[in-house]
């Protein structure tokens, strides 16, 4: 590269801008800022993992594309988000125009780190400008950044930004629509004879590949830092191989030879020079005006990450969440109950009886309202996961839980999308996009739906419910939080054992950013909180209602005259699959009705709450009021009782592991690209599931319980 | 270098303890992107803590903190400063 790059934009060619920058800079704050949509914020690196667009109004004709982009360290990715925003960068994704301007995201706090990428998107000569974010910190430090002189440094625009309250993004906007000009000038030089070779190394890449100067630069930094021999790669592997022509290859490989030759060390001296770099230019630059001594962090990490208070800590807001699950979520939640009631009441008052009258309260109102029911147990699942994602906490457990995730052969990393899945397992299983190792990624998707998320909270609340109706909170929420423990188990055993024998590969390495702690901004929980609502009830107002209808129907045709209620019901088309199936799932204690309530939830895992809603509303024995008044009522012909305690704890267990979810399905498949691994993932966990549940009840029995 | 100067890998300093990054003791990928997030040679480095299990070792580097396994920290050598 010529030491000098010029590169100015038109302003009217301006259509495209990309955010970029470190993990955890504020990249996705600043987009919701530009666009106003409501992305996914949080305080741990690898928060976004897809590329998000938006558009920004500049004026009343002039509409900008907004593209948010997963962070990343370096242009030297390591994994698939990170080379998602590598190749959108360098415009060489296809559904995507390579951005006009970019926008470089800087944790100002963390300048020197973050400076690194700069350094290295400098090389690409792209138009950029920076966005000096977290100024509010730096500031709180008594930190003094030259701003005009940083810069005058980097050879283009920057601009102080506190991301998270809408400071300087009118400067920004400002400069976007006025475009930028940029004047990179190469501040550092490797060893004389690296700097040949790599000079040789450009003009190969020049000639045969007919890359411009600044993109063969770049790239022939990246080769010179490969260890191994370089080889055409298959196609299969993704556009991150090499396709050179053989000539060119055998050229690079010699220039390789040569370096090692020499004893040069040429992996890393980029990298140091780089940082020489950086270093001269914050001495000129940042003033740090009072040396602090320990900070909030670091007291705060004094007791989370201590030896015994950090589990203390990690298990006490596990338990405090499903005490207050199951104490306050029951007042807001009794009212929904007494909604839907009257609801039903008032349609059985104003229509005339006949099957559309029974399609509406039996099907329609028992079916989601047996689901929206659990929307304030949702809400305060929510609230926690977030406040956990948005204080930084999240990254610590990853720490404090690496030793263990490192005997079943994962990584802390693993931990992090594991722990979202608590919520559900689409982020989770999308979050794992950060994992380095792709056989570990793999690992970590397979083993995510074992993760308790929150729509196997109905199930479990109703059963521990019926389980122990007179118990107090506590004791609830210590078997809910057993749950939950068993899933945790679950999936670190089966990792462990995937590592162990399909997905073998090397103990990967662990390197993890730990962010400051921040105040969670309350006004991203209650977004975060209403879209989740909002989610909820859409696919309570959707899926549920859809699967409703459908189990509905099945469970009332085909009729026959002169039966009622159970026989009747018995009769149905639903009816008969539950009684097909009851040779199967009687070893575990249950009957043809849990089976209906099992084959409808294969859907999702939530629609067995709204099925035995309908079961128990068709099958009407006592007109008992309550899902779990029906429940404890329901009885075996012989007139045993149905839901024994050993029955309770064994569907708790099979709805722990089996995967009850046709959107995780989808999202493995998308995730994988393949429809086998979805396919092994339902299968093994159907049979761990059944399995499972089959030790609970008849060792169980075995053991004199009912 | 002065005699009173000890030089020992990563993983083997204590908890505040400061050093100097001396080198890698090899060349990999993984020691490559260590050095990316900062950890080069000559660099100012203090061991923050260990986690609860031991492993991994938190450090403070560049101003921020990093947490890398015992396993990689010992391949960095490190001229302890106090
Ligand atoms: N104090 C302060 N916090 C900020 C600022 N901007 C963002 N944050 C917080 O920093 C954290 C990270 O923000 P994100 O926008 O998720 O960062 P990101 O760059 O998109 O992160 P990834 O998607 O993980 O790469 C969040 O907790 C934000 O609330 C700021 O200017 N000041
Ligand atoms: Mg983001």
């Amino acid at each position: 590269m010529s030491s000098l790059t010029f590169q100015s934009t038109r302003p009217s060619l301006v259509k495209t801008v990309a955010l970029t920058g470190n993990p955890n800079s504020g990249k996705t704050t600043l987009f919701n800022a530009f666009t106003k949509l409501r992305q996914k914020v949080g305080n741990y690196p690898g928060v976004t993992v897809e590329r998000k667009t938006g558009t920004l109004m500049l004026a009343k004709d002039r509409v900008v594309n907004v593209i948010d982009l997963p962070g990343m360290y370096s242009l030297a990715v390591r994994s698939p988000d990170e080379q998602l925003a590598r190749d959108v960068l360098m415009g060489r994704t296809v559904d995507t125009p390579k951005p006009d301007l970019v926008i470089c995201v800087v944790d100002a706090g963390n300048l020197e780190r973050n400076l690194y990428l700069v350094s290295q998107l400098q090389d690409l000569g792209l138009p950029m400008v920076i966005a000096l974010n977290m100024m509010d910190e730096v500031e709180r430090q008594g930190k003094e950044i030259d701003v005009a002189r940083l810069s005058q440094a980097l050879g283009m625009p920057v601009v102080p930004t506190v991301a998270s309250q809408n400071k300087g993004i009118e400067k920004l906007k400002q400069i976007i629509a006025e475009g930028v000009t940029v004047f990179y000038q190469r501040g550092w030089r490797m060893a004389p004879d690296l700097e040949e070779e790599v000079e040789h190394l450009v003009r190969l890449l020049v000639q045969h590949e007919g890359m411009d100067r600044h993109q063969a630069f770049a790239e022939a930094l990246i080769l010179l830092s490969l260890g191994a021999k370089l080889k055409n790669e298959e196609k299969k592997a993704g556009p991150a191989q090499w396709f050179y022509k053989e000539e060119l290859i055998r050229q690079i490989n010699m220039v390789q030879d040569r370096l090692r030759l020499k004893g040069l060390r040429a992996r890393t001296a980029a990298i140091e020079a780089r940082y020489g770099w950086i270093k001269s230019i914050l001495k000129q630059c940042v003033r740090d005006k009072n040396k602090r001594g320990e900070d909030l962090t670091e007291r705060i990490d004094g007791i989370v990450t201590h030896k015994l208070w950090g589990w203390v800590f990690f298990l006490g807001i596990m338990a405090l969440m499903f005490y207050m699950i199951f104490t306050i979520a029951n007042y807001p939640m009794d009212w929904i109950n007494a909604g839907f009631t009257r609801l039903g009441d008032w349609v059985t008052q104003t229509l005339p009886e006949g099957q559309l009258r029974n399609l509406i309260v039996n099907g329609i109102i028992a079916g989601v309202g047996g689901v929206v029911i659990f929307l304030p147990q949702i809400l305060i699942l929510f609230f926690f996961i977030s406040l956990l994602q948005d204080t930084g906490y999240m990254a610590r457990t990853a720490f404090i839980m690496d030793r263990v995730m490192s005997k079943v052969g994962l990584h802390g990393k693993s931990f992090i999308p594991l722990l979202s899945s608590f919520a559900c397992a689409i982020p989770g299983i999308m979050s794992a996009r950060t994992i380095e190792s792709p056989k570990d990624r793999l690992v970590t998707i397979l083993v995510a739906p074992l993760m308790s998320c929150s729509a196997r909270l109905p199930v479990y609340t109703i059963m521990i419910a019926v389980l122990m109706p007179a118990a107090t909170g506590m004791q609830k929420a210590g078997i809910m939080l057993s749950m939950y423990v068993l899933g945790i188990t679950g999936a670190c055993l089966m990792a462990w054992l995937f590592k162990k024998t399909l997905l073998r590969s090397q103990k990967p390495v662990f390197i993890m950013e730990l962010p400051p702690y921040r105040w969670p901004s309350w006004h991203a929980v209650v977004i975060h909180m209403w879209e989740r609502s909002r989610l909820f009830l859409k696919r309570a107002g959707t899926i549920i209602l859809a699967l409703s209808v459908i189990l509905w129907v099945l469970m009332s045709y085909p009729r026959h005259e002169g039966l009622q209620g159970s026989d009747a019901l018995k009769a149905s088309f639903a009816g008969r699959m539950g009684t097909a199936l009851e040779p199967v799932i009687k070893p575990l204690g249950y009957d043809w009705r849990i089976g209906i309530g099992l084959i409808g939830s294969f859907a999702a895992r939530e629609v067995f709450v709204s099925t035995m809603s309908i079961v128990f509303n068709l099958d009407d024995e006592a007109g008992e009021n309550t899902l779990r008044e029906a429940f404890q009522a329901a009885h075996w012909p012989d007139g045993r009782p149905l839901f024994t305690p050993l029955v309770c704890l064994s569907l708790m267990v099979f709805y722990v592991f089996a995967l009850q979810c046709v959107s995780t399905i989808a999202i493995v498949w998308r995730e994988t690209n393949s429809w086998q691994w979805p396919l092994f993932q339902f299968v093994y966990m159907a049979i761990l599931a059944y399995l499972a549940a089959l030790a609970v009840y008849q060792l169980g029995r075995m053991m004199g319980f009912s | 270098m002065p005699e009173n100067c000890k030089t020992i890998s990563l993983n083997k300093m204590s908890v505040g303890q400061k050093g100097r990054i001396r080198e890698f003791v090899v060349e990999s990928d993984d020691c490559e992107r260590i050095e990316e997030m900062g950890v080069t040679p000559g660099e100012q480095v203090e061991v923050v803590r260990y986690a609860p299990l031991g492993d991994p070792i938190e450090i403070k580097i560049r101003g921020y903190h990093l947490s890398l396994r015992k396993e990689e920290a010992a391949l960095i050598q490190v001229e302890v400063l106090s």
